[in-house]
């Protein structure tokens, strides 16, 4: 069972930043197959949010076909992150690390780096 | 929309005073809605109609599809935490729910007693001994055991420190996780309602200004920042909200569907504290002179 918190200064919609930290915990491996979710009132209920939007944010989930609900029971982890994907990670991440190395050893601070990689992300994006 | 409440031209006066003057609302059923404006704005007095404490002195209202306090059966239609959360002092906890399994024409004993159990409400308990958060918390009760269709709250956090804030809206909302029930809560605190409401209301001077989904608004609604610009150069699917400019620069809050293309513009987000105040300090009769409706 994973725990959900929420960052009310973030600017991401309370649903949103459910169905991300799902996702998080997914790609993480904390989450596998048949792994079930807080119910919406225990989420409500240590969250004090909305109950439209833990289901709005489980609805989403269920759309992208990482969760199932069974009904009476609760919703349910319907997929694994399969193996090789840590696998594919691994070097992405290498080459990440190095990437950054260089950019630092070019003067680049903090900040300048999420700016240059946010706005690469979104170029790159425009044009796919 | 289907809703819960639907007032037309609504108006309450006092002598030559108008605490409400028409005021015309509807709140969407099934919803959890933020009633936010001014002090003075008529939030109080049009919550007390609704609740049917107060006769109005023009208009119509209709909670439920009925007259407030038309009926007894009406009166238990809806559940009420009002102002101040009022206690009987001298009564002890276990009392004002005997009170209320006896003054209510529906009323869940089990309910009751189960949130008091886990709320760790002593029953032998004074109700003037109770401190701010558990009177809260007493009165919501209450308001629950009655299985009301429309649960009114007015101020109910305003003067609980922030745990007690918590603890009673997580109270709150696993209420309406359990029960079918729309809910309107008046509040000063808009980061509370931005939890817990996914319909907002901003009234001022008896007046709605904007009303509509929590997240809808927040998608539609952008601070523009850039060079000095007239107002009236803003494309026509911009509805400008709020206008702010020095010599060199100007500061807009817009509402709108489409993206925003000038790249002139440096364009931000605006969280819902920024778009309730926008909509409150705009005057009188905004600038498009009509409310904004939001679709759901």
């Amino acid at each position: 069972m994973i725990d959900f918190w929420l960052d009310s200064r973030s600017g991401v919609a309370p649903y949103l930043q459910v169905v991300q930290q799902v996702r998080h915990a997914f790609r993480l491996g904390m989450l596998r197959e048949g792994d079930q979710l807080p119910t919406v009132k225990d989420v409500v209920a240590s969250l004090a949010i909305n109950p439209n939007t833990v289901l709005k944010a489980y609805r989403e989930l269920e759309h992208e076909g990482l969760v199932k609900p069974r009904p009476g029971v609760g919703t349910f982890v319907t997929r694994s992150l399969p193996d090789d994907m840590i696998e594919i990670y691994r070097p992405l991440r290498r080459e990440l690390e190095s990437w950054l190395v260089k950019a630092r050893r070019a003067g680049l601070d903090h900040e300048s780096i999420e700016a240059l990689v946010a706005s690469t992300f979104r170029a790159e994006q425009d044009v796919a | 929309m289907t809703t819960i409440l639907e007032a037309r031209g609504l108006g309450k006066r006092y002598g030559r005073r108008w605490a409400l003057q028409d005021c015309t609302v509807d709140l969407p059923a099934g919803h959890v809605t933020g009633l936010v404006g001014p002090n003075g704005a008529g939030k109080t007095t049009l919550l007390n109609i609704a609740a049917g404490v107060l006769s109005p002195s023009t208009g119509t209202i209709e909670v439920c599809g009925k007259r407030p306090a038309s009926s007894a059966a009406q009166l238990a239609r809806v559940g009420v935490v009002a102002q101040h959360t009022p206690i009987f002092a001298a009564l002890t906890v276990a009392e004002h729910l005997e009170m209320g399994a006896r003054l209510n024409l529906t009323w869940d004993d089990a309910l009751a007693w189960r949130r008091l159990d886990a709320l760790r409400l002593d029953p032998k308990q004074r109700a003037d001994r109770l401190s701010g958060g558990q009177r809260a918390q007493l009165v919501l009760t209450l308001a629950l055991a009655k299985r009301p269709e429309l649960l009114i709250l007015d101020e109910p956090v305003a003067s609980l420190d922030p745990l007690a804030r918590r603890e009673f809206l997580q109270g709150l909302m696993e209420a309406v996780a359990d029960n079918e029930m729309s809910v309107v809560i008046s509040s000063h605190l808009v980061s509370d309602l931005e939890r817990v409401c996914d319909h907002i209301i901003v009234l001022v001077d008896s007046k709605v200004r904007v009303s509509g989904d929590v997240e809808t608004l927040l998608d539609t609604h952008y601070r523009l920042v850039g060079p000095r610009r007239d107002t009236t150069r803003l494309p026509s699917d911009q509805h400008l909200v709020e206008a702010r400019s020095t010599d060199r620069q100007s500061t807009f809050i817009v509402r709108t569907e489409a993206p925003i293309a000038d790249p002139v513009w440096s364009v931000s987000r605006i969280g819902l504290e920024d778009l309730v105040l926008a909509y409150m300090s705009q005057p009188t009769e905004g600038p498009r002179g009509r409310p904004l409706e939001v679709a759901q």
